[in-house]
Protein backbone atom coordinates (compact mmCIF):
# COMPACT_ATOMS: atom_id res chain seq x y z
CA UNK A 1 0.00 0.00 0.00
CA UNK A 2 1.47 3.28 -1.09
CA UNK A 3 -0.69 5.46 1.04
CA UNK A 4 -0.08 3.63 4.28
CA UNK A 5 3.33 2.73 5.61
CA UNK A 6 3.73 -0.53 7.47
CA UNK A 7 3.48 1.23 10.81
CA UNK A 8 0.28 2.95 9.75
CA UNK A 9 -1.30 -0.30 8.59
CA UNK A 10 -0.53 -1.73 12.01
CA UNK A 11 -2.49 1.12 13.59
CA UNK A 12 -5.58 -0.11 11.81
CA UNK A 13 -5.13 -3.87 12.00
CA UNK A 14 -3.93 -4.16 15.60
CA UNK A 15 -7.19 -3.13 17.25
CA UNK A 16 -9.11 -5.58 15.09
CA UNK A 17 -7.69 -8.58 16.89
CA UNK A 18 -4.88 -8.63 19.40
CA UNK A 19 -5.44 -5.18 20.83
CA UNK A 20 -9.20 -5.10 20.45
CA UNK A 21 -10.73 -2.23 22.41
CA UNK A 22 -13.58 -4.31 23.81
CA UNK A 23 -12.05 -7.68 24.56
CA UNK A 24 -8.51 -6.61 25.48
CA UNK A 25 -8.49 -2.95 26.46
CA UNK A 26 -11.95 -3.23 28.14
CA UNK A 27 -13.10 0.08 26.70
CA UNK A 28 -16.44 1.10 25.32
CA UNK A 29 -18.58 -1.66 26.69
CA UNK A 30 -21.10 0.72 28.17
CA UNK A 31 -23.04 1.79 25.14
CA UNK A 32 -22.22 -1.29 23.13
CA UNK A 33 -24.02 -4.21 24.66
CA UNK A 34 -27.53 -2.97 25.07
CA UNK A 35 -28.17 -2.40 21.39
CA UNK A 36 -26.83 -5.67 19.99
CA UNK A 37 -30.10 -7.63 20.00
CA UNK A 38 -30.41 -6.76 16.31
CA UNK A 39 -27.75 -6.75 13.66
CA UNK A 40 -29.01 -3.53 12.07
CA UNK A 41 -28.74 -1.53 15.26
CA UNK A 42 -25.25 -2.92 15.85
CA UNK A 43 -24.12 -1.83 12.40
CA UNK A 44 -25.52 1.67 12.80
CA UNK A 45 -23.87 1.98 16.19
CA UNK A 46 -20.54 0.77 14.75
CA UNK A 47 -20.70 3.27 11.88
CA UNK A 48 -21.56 6.11 14.26
CA UNK A 49 -18.63 5.30 16.48
CA UNK A 50 -16.27 5.05 13.49
CA UNK A 51 -17.37 8.52 12.40
CA UNK A 52 -17.11 10.08 15.86
CA UNK A 53 -13.83 8.48 16.83
CA UNK A 54 -12.11 9.09 13.48
CA UNK A 55 -13.03 12.75 13.32
CA UNK A 56 -12.70 13.34 17.06
CA UNK A 57 -9.18 11.96 17.07
CA UNK A 58 -8.23 14.33 14.23
CA UNK A 59 -9.70 17.37 15.99
CA UNK A 60 -8.06 16.59 19.31
CA UNK A 61 -4.77 15.90 17.59
CA UNK A 62 -4.97 19.26 15.77
CA UNK A 63 -5.64 21.27 18.92
CA UNK A 64 -3.45 19.22 21.26
CA UNK A 65 -0.72 21.84 21.42
CA UNK A 66 -2.92 24.85 22.14
CA UNK A 67 -5.16 23.08 24.63
CA UNK A 68 -4.30 23.66 28.32
CA UNK A 69 -4.01 20.24 29.88
CA UNK A 70 -6.00 21.21 32.96
CA UNK A 71 -9.26 21.64 31.10
CA UNK A 72 -8.62 19.00 28.49
CA UNK A 73 -11.35 16.66 29.68
CA UNK A 74 -14.00 19.32 29.25
CA UNK A 75 -12.60 20.27 25.84
CA UNK A 76 -12.59 16.63 24.76
CA UNK A 77 -16.12 16.09 25.98
CA UNK A 78 -17.29 19.16 24.08
CA UNK A 79 -15.68 17.97 20.85
CA UNK A 80 -17.26 14.52 21.18
CA UNK A 81 -20.61 15.94 22.19
CA UNK A 82 -20.66 18.15 19.10
CA UNK A 83 -19.89 15.19 16.85
CA UNK A 84 -22.47 13.01 18.56
CA UNK A 85 -25.13 15.68 18.14
CA UNK A 86 -24.37 15.55 14.40
CA UNK A 87 -24.80 11.77 14.38
CA UNK A 88 -28.00 12.01 16.39
CA UNK A 89 -29.55 14.61 14.09
CA UNK A 90 -28.59 12.64 10.97
CA UNK A 91 -30.13 9.49 12.45
CA UNK A 92 -33.29 11.35 13.41
CA UNK A 93 -33.57 12.75 9.91
CA UNK A 94 -32.89 9.63 7.87
CA UNK A 95 -33.61 6.66 10.15
CA UNK A 96 -36.15 7.82 12.68
CA UNK A 97 -37.34 4.35 13.71
CA UNK A 98 -33.82 3.23 14.36
CA UNK A 99 -32.95 6.31 16.33
CA UNK A 100 -36.00 5.68 18.55
CA UNK A 101 -34.76 2.17 19.09
CA UNK A 102 -31.24 3.25 20.00
CA UNK A 103 -32.84 5.86 22.29
CA UNK A 104 -30.32 7.26 24.74
CA UNK A 105 -27.51 5.04 23.55
CA UNK A 106 -26.60 7.39 20.74
CA UNK A 107 -26.04 10.08 23.35
CA UNK A 108 -24.00 7.67 25.39
CA UNK A 109 -21.38 7.55 22.64
CA UNK A 110 -20.13 10.73 24.32
CA UNK A 111 -19.10 8.89 27.41
CA UNK A 112 -18.04 5.79 25.53
CA UNK A 113 -14.72 5.17 27.24
CA UNK A 114 -13.21 4.05 23.96
CA UNK A 115 -13.37 7.61 22.72
CA UNK A 116 -11.85 9.30 25.76
CA UNK A 117 -9.41 6.42 26.03
CA UNK A 118 -8.08 6.91 22.50
CA UNK A 119 -7.96 10.69 22.90
CA UNK A 120 -5.87 10.35 26.02
CA UNK A 121 -3.73 7.48 24.87
CA UNK A 122 -3.12 8.43 21.27
CA UNK A 123 -4.45 11.68 19.87
CA UNK A 124 -2.78 13.83 22.53
CA UNK A 125 0.65 12.61 21.43
CA UNK A 126 0.42 12.03 17.69
CA UNK A 127 -0.20 13.89 14.46
CA UNK A 128 -3.61 14.17 12.81
CA UNK A 129 -3.13 11.52 10.10
CA UNK A 130 -1.90 8.82 12.45
CA UNK A 131 -4.58 9.75 14.98
CA UNK A 132 -7.17 9.40 12.26
CA UNK A 133 -5.93 5.91 11.41
CA UNK A 134 -5.82 4.96 15.08
CA UNK A 135 -9.37 6.21 15.55
CA UNK A 136 -10.66 4.32 12.54
CA UNK A 137 -8.81 1.17 13.57
CA UNK A 138 -10.11 1.17 17.13
CA UNK A 139 -13.62 2.00 16.08
CA UNK A 140 -13.48 -0.85 13.57
CA UNK A 141 -12.30 -3.22 16.29
CA UNK A 142 -15.22 -2.09 18.39
CA UNK A 143 -17.58 -2.45 15.45
CA UNK A 144 -16.41 -5.98 14.67
CA UNK A 145 -17.30 -7.20 18.16
CA UNK A 146 -20.61 -5.39 18.03
CA UNK A 147 -21.48 -6.96 14.70
CA UNK A 148 -20.44 -10.45 15.77
CA UNK A 149 -22.54 -10.20 18.93
CA UNK A 150 -25.45 -8.70 17.00
CA UNK A 151 -25.19 -11.44 14.37
CA UNK A 152 -25.42 -14.30 16.84
CA UNK A 153 -28.07 -12.70 19.00
CA UNK A 154 -30.36 -11.93 16.11
CA UNK A 155 -29.75 -15.24 14.33
CA UNK A 156 -30.28 -17.44 17.39
CA UNK A 157 -32.78 -15.21 19.11
CA UNK A 158 -35.24 -14.55 16.35
CA UNK A 159 -33.98 -16.51 13.36
CA UNK A 160 -33.55 -13.41 11.25
CA UNK A 161 -30.64 -11.35 9.93
CA UNK A 162 -31.23 -7.67 9.25
CA UNK A 163 -34.92 -8.54 9.45
CA UNK A 164 -34.84 -11.27 6.77
CA UNK A 165 -35.96 -14.75 7.83
CA UNK A 166 -32.89 -16.80 7.02
CA UNK A 167 -33.88 -19.93 8.91
CA UNK A 168 -37.38 -20.25 7.48
CA UNK A 169 -40.74 -19.23 8.84
CA UNK A 170 -41.38 -20.21 12.49
CA UNK A 171 -45.15 -20.00 12.14
CA UNK A 172 -45.59 -21.96 8.91
CA UNK A 173 -42.81 -24.38 9.94
CA UNK A 174 -40.62 -24.08 6.89
CA UNK A 175 -36.84 -24.36 6.62
CA UNK A 176 -35.11 -25.40 9.85
CA UNK A 177 -38.33 -25.05 11.80
CA UNK A 178 -39.75 -28.04 9.93
CA UNK A 179 -37.27 -30.18 11.86
CA UNK A 180 -38.46 -28.90 15.21
CA UNK A 181 -35.93 -26.06 15.60
CA UNK A 182 -37.03 -23.33 17.98
CA UNK A 183 -35.85 -19.77 18.37
CA UNK A 184 -34.04 -19.13 21.61
CA UNK A 185 -35.85 -16.05 22.86
CA UNK A 186 -33.37 -15.83 25.69
CA UNK A 187 -30.74 -14.52 23.29
CA UNK A 188 -32.73 -11.34 22.89
CA UNK A 189 -32.59 -10.51 26.58
CA UNK A 190 -29.85 -8.17 27.66
CA UNK A 191 -27.82 -10.54 29.92
CA UNK A 192 -26.99 -12.73 26.93
CA UNK A 193 -24.97 -9.91 25.36
CA UNK A 194 -22.56 -10.15 28.28
CA UNK A 195 -22.33 -13.89 28.03
CA UNK A 196 -21.74 -13.79 24.27
CA UNK A 197 -18.92 -11.28 24.76
CA UNK A 198 -17.52 -13.53 27.49
CA UNK A 199 -17.51 -16.42 25.04
CA UNK A 200 -15.81 -14.30 22.37
CA UNK A 201 -13.09 -13.46 24.89
CA UNK A 202 -12.76 -17.14 25.68
CA UNK A 203 -12.34 -18.08 22.02
CA UNK A 204 -9.90 -15.25 21.37
CA UNK A 205 -7.71 -16.06 24.34
CA UNK A 206 -7.69 -19.77 23.63
CA UNK A 207 -6.36 -19.02 20.16
CA UNK A 208 -3.77 -16.55 21.37
CA UNK A 209 -2.51 -17.71 24.74
CA UNK A 210 -0.25 -14.68 25.24
CA UNK A 211 -3.37 -12.65 26.04
CA UNK A 212 -4.28 -14.69 29.10
CA UNK A 213 -4.34 -12.73 32.37
CA UNK A 214 -3.23 -14.33 35.59
CA UNK B 1 -45.91 5.91 46.94
CA UNK B 2 -44.72 7.26 43.65
CA UNK B 3 -41.34 7.92 45.23
CA UNK B 4 -41.10 4.47 46.74
CA UNK B 5 -42.01 2.83 43.45
CA UNK B 6 -39.42 4.82 41.51
CA UNK B 7 -36.86 4.06 44.21
CA UNK B 8 -37.20 0.30 44.02
CA UNK B 9 -37.68 0.31 40.27
CA UNK B 10 -34.41 2.15 39.69
CA UNK B 11 -32.45 -0.02 42.09
CA UNK B 12 -33.66 -3.45 41.08
CA UNK B 13 -35.67 -3.52 37.87
CA UNK B 14 -33.90 -0.89 35.81
CA UNK B 15 -30.56 -1.48 37.46
CA UNK B 16 -28.02 0.61 35.58
CA UNK B 17 -25.48 -2.15 35.18
CA UNK B 18 -27.67 -5.19 34.66
CA UNK B 19 -30.52 -3.79 32.62
CA UNK B 20 -28.91 -1.03 30.60
CA UNK B 21 -25.15 -1.74 30.82
CA UNK B 22 -24.32 1.77 31.94
CA UNK B 23 -20.97 2.42 33.53
CA UNK B 24 -19.64 -0.94 32.44
CA UNK B 25 -16.11 0.32 31.83
CA UNK B 26 -15.44 1.48 35.35
CA UNK B 27 -17.55 -1.40 36.65
CA UNK B 28 -15.11 -3.85 35.07
CA UNK B 29 -11.95 -1.85 35.68
CA UNK B 30 -12.42 -0.93 39.34
CA UNK B 31 -14.06 -4.09 40.67
CA UNK B 32 -10.93 -6.01 41.58
CA UNK B 33 -11.09 -5.06 45.26
CA UNK B 34 -14.11 -4.44 47.45
CA UNK B 35 -12.61 -1.36 49.11
CA UNK B 36 -11.99 0.54 45.87
CA UNK B 37 -15.34 -0.61 44.53
CA UNK B 38 -17.07 0.90 47.56
CA UNK B 39 -15.19 4.18 47.05
CA UNK B 40 -16.23 4.46 43.43
CA UNK B 41 -19.78 3.35 44.18
CA UNK B 42 -20.24 6.03 46.83
CA UNK B 43 -18.80 8.64 44.48
CA UNK B 44 -21.27 7.61 41.78
CA UNK B 45 -24.25 7.90 44.15
CA UNK B 46 -22.98 11.30 45.25
CA UNK B 47 -22.49 12.68 41.76
CA UNK B 48 -25.72 11.22 40.37
CA UNK B 49 -27.68 12.75 43.25
CA UNK B 50 -26.30 16.16 42.26
CA UNK B 51 -26.24 16.02 38.47
CA UNK B 52 -29.63 14.45 37.78
CA UNK B 53 -31.63 17.20 39.55
CA UNK B 54 -29.33 19.84 38.01
CA UNK B 55 -29.94 18.50 34.55
CA UNK B 56 -33.63 18.18 35.30
CA UNK B 57 -33.76 21.92 35.99
CA UNK B 58 -31.74 22.57 32.86
CA UNK B 59 -34.04 20.42 30.78
CA UNK B 60 -37.20 21.86 32.26
CA UNK B 61 -36.31 25.54 32.07
CA UNK B 62 -33.97 25.82 29.10
CA UNK B 63 -33.85 22.85 26.76
CA UNK B 64 -37.34 21.41 26.47
CA UNK B 65 -39.71 22.54 23.76
CA UNK B 66 -41.41 25.66 25.07
CA UNK B 67 -39.26 25.69 28.19
CA UNK B 68 -38.01 29.21 27.55
CA UNK B 69 -41.47 30.63 27.96
CA UNK B 70 -40.52 32.12 31.33
CA UNK B 71 -38.43 34.65 29.39
CA UNK B 72 -41.52 35.92 27.65
CA UNK B 73 -44.25 34.63 25.35
CA UNK B 74 -42.20 35.20 22.19
CA UNK B 75 -39.81 32.44 23.25
CA UNK B 76 -42.51 29.78 23.44
CA UNK B 77 -41.59 28.14 20.12
CA UNK B 78 -37.96 27.45 20.88
CA UNK B 79 -36.92 23.82 21.16
CA UNK B 80 -33.32 23.47 22.22
CA UNK B 81 -33.46 19.78 23.05
CA UNK B 82 -30.90 18.98 20.35
CA UNK B 83 -28.38 20.70 22.61
CA UNK B 84 -29.11 18.43 25.54
CA UNK B 85 -26.08 16.14 25.07
CA UNK B 86 -23.61 18.98 25.14
CA UNK B 87 -25.38 20.83 27.97
CA UNK B 88 -25.70 17.72 30.11
CA UNK B 89 -22.09 16.70 29.70
CA UNK B 90 -20.90 20.24 30.39
CA UNK B 91 -23.00 20.35 33.55
CA UNK B 92 -21.65 17.00 34.64
CA UNK B 93 -18.03 17.92 33.99
CA UNK B 94 -18.32 21.23 35.83
CA UNK B 95 -20.31 19.75 38.71
CA UNK B 96 -17.73 17.02 39.16
CA UNK B 97 -14.98 19.61 39.22
CA UNK B 98 -16.96 21.74 41.67
CA UNK B 99 -17.73 18.80 43.93
CA UNK B 100 -14.06 17.92 43.93
CA UNK B 101 -13.07 21.44 45.00
CA UNK B 102 -15.76 21.69 47.68
CA UNK B 103 -15.05 18.26 49.13
CA UNK B 104 -11.34 18.98 49.19
CA UNK B 105 -11.95 22.20 51.11
CA UNK B 106 -14.44 20.98 53.67
CA UNK B 107 -13.74 17.31 54.18
CA UNK B 108 -10.18 16.25 53.46
CA UNK B 109 -10.82 12.73 54.75
CA UNK B 110 -13.72 12.23 52.36
CA UNK B 111 -11.59 13.75 49.63
CA UNK B 112 -8.86 11.24 50.30
CA UNK B 113 -11.22 8.34 49.90
CA UNK B 114 -13.27 9.70 46.98
CA UNK B 115 -10.69 12.00 45.43
CA UNK B 116 -9.08 9.75 42.87
CA UNK B 117 -12.44 8.55 41.63
CA UNK B 118 -14.01 11.91 40.97
CA UNK B 119 -12.20 12.74 37.70
CA UNK B 120 -12.98 9.21 36.51
CA UNK B 121 -16.62 9.87 37.04
CA UNK B 122 -17.00 12.70 34.55
CA UNK B 123 -16.64 10.15 31.79
CA UNK B 124 -18.64 7.41 33.47
CA UNK B 125 -21.52 6.47 31.21
CA UNK B 126 -23.73 5.88 34.24
CA UNK B 127 -23.71 9.59 35.06
CA UNK B 128 -24.65 10.85 31.62
CA UNK B 129 -26.96 7.86 31.22
CA UNK B 130 -28.78 8.86 34.40
CA UNK B 131 -29.47 12.30 32.99
CA UNK B 132 -30.46 11.02 29.56
CA UNK B 133 -32.83 8.43 31.00
CA UNK B 134 -34.24 11.09 33.29
CA UNK B 135 -34.99 13.09 30.15
CA UNK B 136 -36.38 10.26 28.06
CA UNK B 137 -38.52 8.83 30.89
CA UNK B 138 -39.95 12.28 31.50
CA UNK B 139 -39.46 12.31 35.25
CA UNK B 140 -42.15 14.63 36.51
CA UNK B 141 -40.74 16.69 39.37
CA UNK B 142 -37.49 17.85 40.93
CA UNK B 143 -38.04 15.59 43.93
CA UNK B 144 -38.50 12.56 41.71
CA UNK B 145 -35.39 13.49 39.73
CA UNK B 146 -33.38 13.62 42.96
CA UNK B 147 -34.87 10.30 43.99
CA UNK B 148 -34.05 8.82 40.59
CA UNK B 149 -30.45 10.01 40.82
CA UNK B 150 -29.90 8.55 44.27
CA UNK B 151 -31.67 5.27 43.67
CA UNK B 152 -30.02 4.50 40.36
CA UNK B 153 -26.72 5.35 42.04
CA UNK B 154 -27.51 2.85 44.78
CA UNK B 155 -28.32 0.26 42.13
CA UNK B 156 -24.93 0.83 40.52
CA UNK B 157 -23.25 0.67 43.93
CA UNK B 158 -24.90 -2.67 44.71
CA UNK B 159 -23.82 -4.09 41.37
CA UNK B 160 -20.17 -3.11 41.70
CA UNK B 161 -20.07 -4.24 45.33
CA UNK B 162 -21.44 -7.65 44.39
CA UNK B 163 -19.08 -8.22 41.49
CA UNK B 164 -16.08 -7.06 43.51
CA UNK B 165 -16.89 -9.51 46.27
CA UNK B 166 -17.29 -12.32 43.77
CA UNK B 167 -14.04 -11.43 42.02
CA UNK B 168 -12.14 -11.46 45.30
CA UNK B 169 -13.35 -15.00 45.94
CA UNK B 170 -12.97 -16.26 42.41
CA UNK B 171 -9.28 -15.58 42.45
CA UNK B 172 -8.88 -18.83 44.37
CA UNK B 173 -11.01 -20.88 42.01
CA UNK B 174 -9.86 -22.98 39.15
CA UNK B 175 -11.17 -21.01 36.18
CA UNK B 176 -10.14 -22.17 32.67
CA UNK B 177 -7.07 -20.13 31.76
CA UNK B 178 -8.47 -18.21 28.76
CA UNK B 179 -11.48 -17.13 30.80
CA UNK B 180 -9.47 -15.80 33.71
CA UNK B 181 -9.94 -12.14 34.55
CA UNK B 182 -12.15 -10.40 32.05
CA UNK B 183 -13.91 -13.38 30.49
CA UNK B 184 -15.28 -14.87 33.67
CA UNK B 185 -16.28 -11.42 34.91
CA UNK B 186 -18.41 -10.92 31.82
CA UNK B 187 -20.09 -14.27 32.24
CA UNK B 188 -20.74 -13.75 35.96
CA UNK B 189 -22.19 -10.34 35.24
CA UNK B 190 -24.45 -11.96 32.67
CA UNK B 191 -25.64 -14.51 35.22
CA UNK B 192 -26.21 -11.79 37.80
CA UNK B 193 -28.19 -9.85 35.21
CA UNK B 194 -30.38 -12.91 34.64
CA UNK B 195 -30.89 -13.05 38.39
CA UNK B 196 -31.84 -9.38 38.51
CA UNK B 197 -34.37 -9.94 35.74
CA UNK B 198 -36.45 -11.86 38.23
CA UNK B 199 -37.14 -8.57 39.98
CA UNK B 200 -39.00 -7.59 36.82
CA UNK B 201 -42.29 -8.89 38.15
CA UNK B 202 -42.01 -6.92 41.36
CA UNK B 203 -43.85 -3.74 40.40
CA UNK B 204 -46.13 -4.80 37.58
CA UNK B 205 -49.24 -4.02 39.62
CA UNK B 206 -49.27 -0.28 38.81
CA UNK B 207 -51.38 2.00 41.01
CA UNK B 208 -54.83 0.48 40.64
CA UNK B 209 -53.85 -3.09 41.52
CA UNK B 210 -54.85 -4.34 44.96
CA UNK B 211 -52.65 -6.41 47.21
CA UNK B 212 -54.35 -9.78 46.70
CA UNK B 213 -54.44 -9.63 42.93
CA UNK B 214 -50.82 -8.62 42.61
CA UNK B 215 -49.47 -12.16 43.00
CA UNK B 216 -51.62 -13.42 40.17
CA UNK B 217 -50.62 -10.50 38.04
CA UNK B 218 -46.96 -11.19 38.56
CA UNK B 219 -47.53 -14.73 37.48
CA UNK B 220 -49.36 -13.75 34.33
CA UNK B 221 -46.81 -11.10 33.51
CA UNK B 222 -44.03 -13.65 33.76
CA UNK B 223 -45.99 -15.96 31.47
CA UNK B 224 -46.58 -13.07 29.11
CA UNK B 225 -42.94 -12.19 28.96
CA UNK B 226 -42.02 -15.80 28.23
CA UNK B 227 -44.61 -15.96 25.48
CA UNK B 228 -43.40 -12.72 23.99
CA UNK B 229 -39.79 -13.75 24.01
CA UNK B 230 -40.68 -17.01 22.32
CA UNK B 231 -42.63 -15.37 19.57
CA UNK B 232 -40.70 -14.20 16.58
CA UNK B 233 -41.87 -10.63 16.73
CA UNK B 234 -38.39 -9.24 17.06
CA UNK B 235 -39.11 -5.55 16.87
CA UNK B 236 -41.42 -5.43 19.84
CA UNK B 237 -39.12 -7.71 21.72
CA UNK B 238 -35.96 -5.77 21.34
CA UNK B 239 -37.62 -2.52 22.19
CA UNK B 240 -39.01 -4.13 25.30
CA UNK B 241 -35.75 -5.75 26.28
CA UNK B 242 -33.23 -3.09 25.55
CA UNK B 243 -35.17 -0.18 26.88
CA UNK B 244 -37.33 -1.83 29.49
CA UNK B 245 -38.77 1.60 30.03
Amino acid sequence: MGLLSKKDTKLITDPLADNNPITIQVLGICSALAITAQLKASIVMAVSVIFVLGLGNVVISLIRNIMPSKIRIIVQLTVVAALVILVDLVLKAFAYELSKELSVFVGLIITNCIIMGRFEAFALGNGPWRSFLDGIGNALGYGVILIVVGFFRELLGSGTLLGYRVLGDPIEKTGLYAFGYENNGFMLLSPMALIVVGLIIWVQRSRNTSLIED
Amino acid sequence: MEHLELFFKSIFIDNMVFATFLGMCSYLAVSKKVSTAVGLGVAVIFVLAITVPMNWLLDQYILKEGALVWLGPEYADYDLSFLSFIMFIATIATMVQLVEIVVEKFSPSLYNSLGIFLPLIAVNCAILGGSLFMQSREIASLGLAFNYGISSGIGWFLAILAIAAIREKIRYSNVPAPLRGLGITFIITGLMAIGFMSFGGMLTGEDEATEDSSAAEIETSINDSINISESSDIEENTIKDTNAL
